[in-house]
């Protein structure tokens, strides 16, 4: 793998941030609107509820993962968008550049914006709610990185059934996180669902995820094995979705689909 | 005496079937150093499926494709290192910069030196007012400019052009002509050309291809092969092929 090859990817989406301030606007302000609107209805929550359980961690904390996860994922896919709102398969792929590492560039560069978002939703939640999240110090690591690598998992694999189906099944891949959600227990115990959305959930490594932080919110032992597990499902995942994204591609060199690719060439 | 040195493309038996349509059908051809071949024909001849598959984005049928010796399938990335290409249907991404493409592209090349790379290409396509100017809203002319310094960047063995000065007025169509016969007479390049252009084909081509339904049926000099033919001129030739083509494919 060239490593200048995967960092003039990287470069060229940098460059699309730097000279386009309405790119950078969904990684700040969406999620400064979510921290806002979770932020008070935990308020208000907390103000009204008289229970035990803080709502301003347990709810915007879990806003807060979500989003970053969401982000994860449109980072990769906004990434490889670029490249097809610029027609621009053909120019890459006529070049040295292997498809792994345009799969690297799209990768890394959904690292960058993911952390930058990370940082602006951390912060923002400890100034405008207190929410510190600094406090679980380095035992919140593995919960993240869960979450990165489901993220770039899903990121991957809705980039390979854009490649597949076309730039309009965009519209299939942004609800994805949406869809995902209910059955990733985000805001509540999975135990409560039934048993089919729990059986869905249980193949999902956010929802271990999500368990793990409500366990160490309630001031118990973080639940490792589990927590593993979720990592375990992350990691077969992630690989399963760059086969499959390589697959795609090696379809569509066969059938030319890399070369003719345009704005509409599939709807 | 030495040696005549390798080919820079080589092209043995290519075939490529859609379905039942066979786009190209048992095409080889070479290119040599120092020599520009133009591959000619009507729309639907399979001149760009024959380009695709030599630029690694399309997979053949059967046959095989070999840059500097080195065999596309087997190494396409060290295959393409030493090629590049330029097509009216492939503008660069026009939310990039002028610089900001050429850089990009110059780092997927691998080419050495690459900010001083940069500037004798902006300076040889008269781009450098451009450099930090969007690419999407050059002119036509322009972009065509640019996908040439693009194609140049990183000094290809082998030079893949496309209409190449298509969008471009006459006179600086004729400066790019005489950069790149300059450039091949170093010695040091092989181009493949296509272009609907006749006149610029008979002037900057050493040997011209002409393919129908997917099958070379003609080669040769562009100066001589018309009256070979009993054409008055290439344009005549073409047009003849082009009929013949269309006949054929009525009586099918």
């Amino acid at each position: 793998m060239s490593r200048s090859r995967v960092a003039a990817v990287v470069l060229r989406i940098l460059y699309l941030y730097r000279g386009s301030p309405q790119r950078v606007f969904p990684i700040l302000v969406w999620v400064v609107v979510d921290i806002l609107l979770w932020g008070f209805l935990t308020r208000y929550l907390n103000s009204v509820a008289r229970a035990e359980i803080n709502f301003v961690v347990a709810l915007l904390g879990a806003v807060l993962l979500w989003d970053f996860l969401t982000r994860v994922m449109q980072g990769v896919t906004m990434a490889l968008f670029e490249d097809v709102w610029s027609r621009n398969f053909l120019n890459y792929f006529a070049t040295p550049l292997r498809m792994s590492e345009y799969l690297a560039g799209l990768i890394l560069a959904a690292v960058g914006s993911s952390v930058v978002s990370l940082i602006v939703m951390v912060t923002f939640a400890r100034v405008a709610f207190g929410l510190s999240f600094l406090s679980y110090g380095l035992a919140l690591a593995p919960f993240l990185a869960v979450l990165f690598l489901t993220g770039i998992a899903f990121g991957v694999a809705a980039a390979a059934l854009v490649l597949r189906l076309g730039p309009a099944s965009e519209w299939l891949i942004w609800p994805i996180p949406t869809i995902a959600s209910p059955f990733a227990g985000v805001f509540y115990p999975v135990t409560i669902l039934p048993g089919w959305m729990q059986a869905i959930a249980a193949l999902l490594p956010p929802s271990y995820v999500f368990e793990g932080m409500r366990a160490v919110v309630a001031g118990k032992p973080a639940p490792w094995d589990r927590l593993a597990l979720g990592g375990g499902l992350a990691m077969i995942y992630l690989v399963l979705a760059c086969l499959f994204f390589m697959s795609v591609y090696h379809t569509a060199i066969r059938t030319g689909l890399i070369a003719r690719y345009s704005a509409e060439t599939l709807s | 005496m030495s040696p005549p040195s390798p080919p820079v493309l080589s092209v043995e038996r290519l075939a490529k079937s859609f379905g039942t349509l066979k786009a190209v059908n048992d095409v080889s051809f070479q290119v040599s150093a120092g020599e520009i071949v133009g591959l000619l024909g009507p729309n639907g001849a399979g001149k760009t499926t024959t380009i695709n598959m030599i630029l690694g984005v399309l997979e053949p049928t059967v046959g095989r494709i070999a840059i500097q010796g080195v065999d596309l399938r087997a190494d396409r990335s060290a295959a393409l290192s030493c090629t590049n290409f330029a097509a009216v249907y492939a503008p660069l991404p026009g939310n990039l910069t002028v610089e900001q493409n050429l850089r990009v592209f110059g780092m997927i090349y691998a080419v050495e030196n690459l900010t001083k790379r940069i500037e004798e290409v902006l300076a040889t396509y008269d781009l450098s007012k451009f450099r930090r100017t969007k690419a999407g809203v050059l002119s036509s002319g322009e972009q065509t400019r640019l996908s040439l310094a693009k194609a140049m960047l990183n000094r290809p063995r082998l030079l893949l052009l496309d209409e190449p000065t298509a969008s471009i007025d006459p006179s600086a169509a004729r400066d790019i002509r005489a950069g790149i016969a300059g450039m091949v007479e170093s010695g040091r390049c092989g181009v493949l050309w296509t272009s609907h252009n006749m006149v610029e084909v008979e002037a900057v081509c050493d040997r011209v291809l002409f393919l129908s339904h997917g099958r070379i049926v003609l080669e040769g000099d562009p100066k001589t092969l018309p009256h070979l033919h009993g054409a008055e001129t290439l344009d005549d030739l073409f047009v003849s092929v082009a009929h013949e083509t269309l006949d054929e494919g009525r009586s099918r």
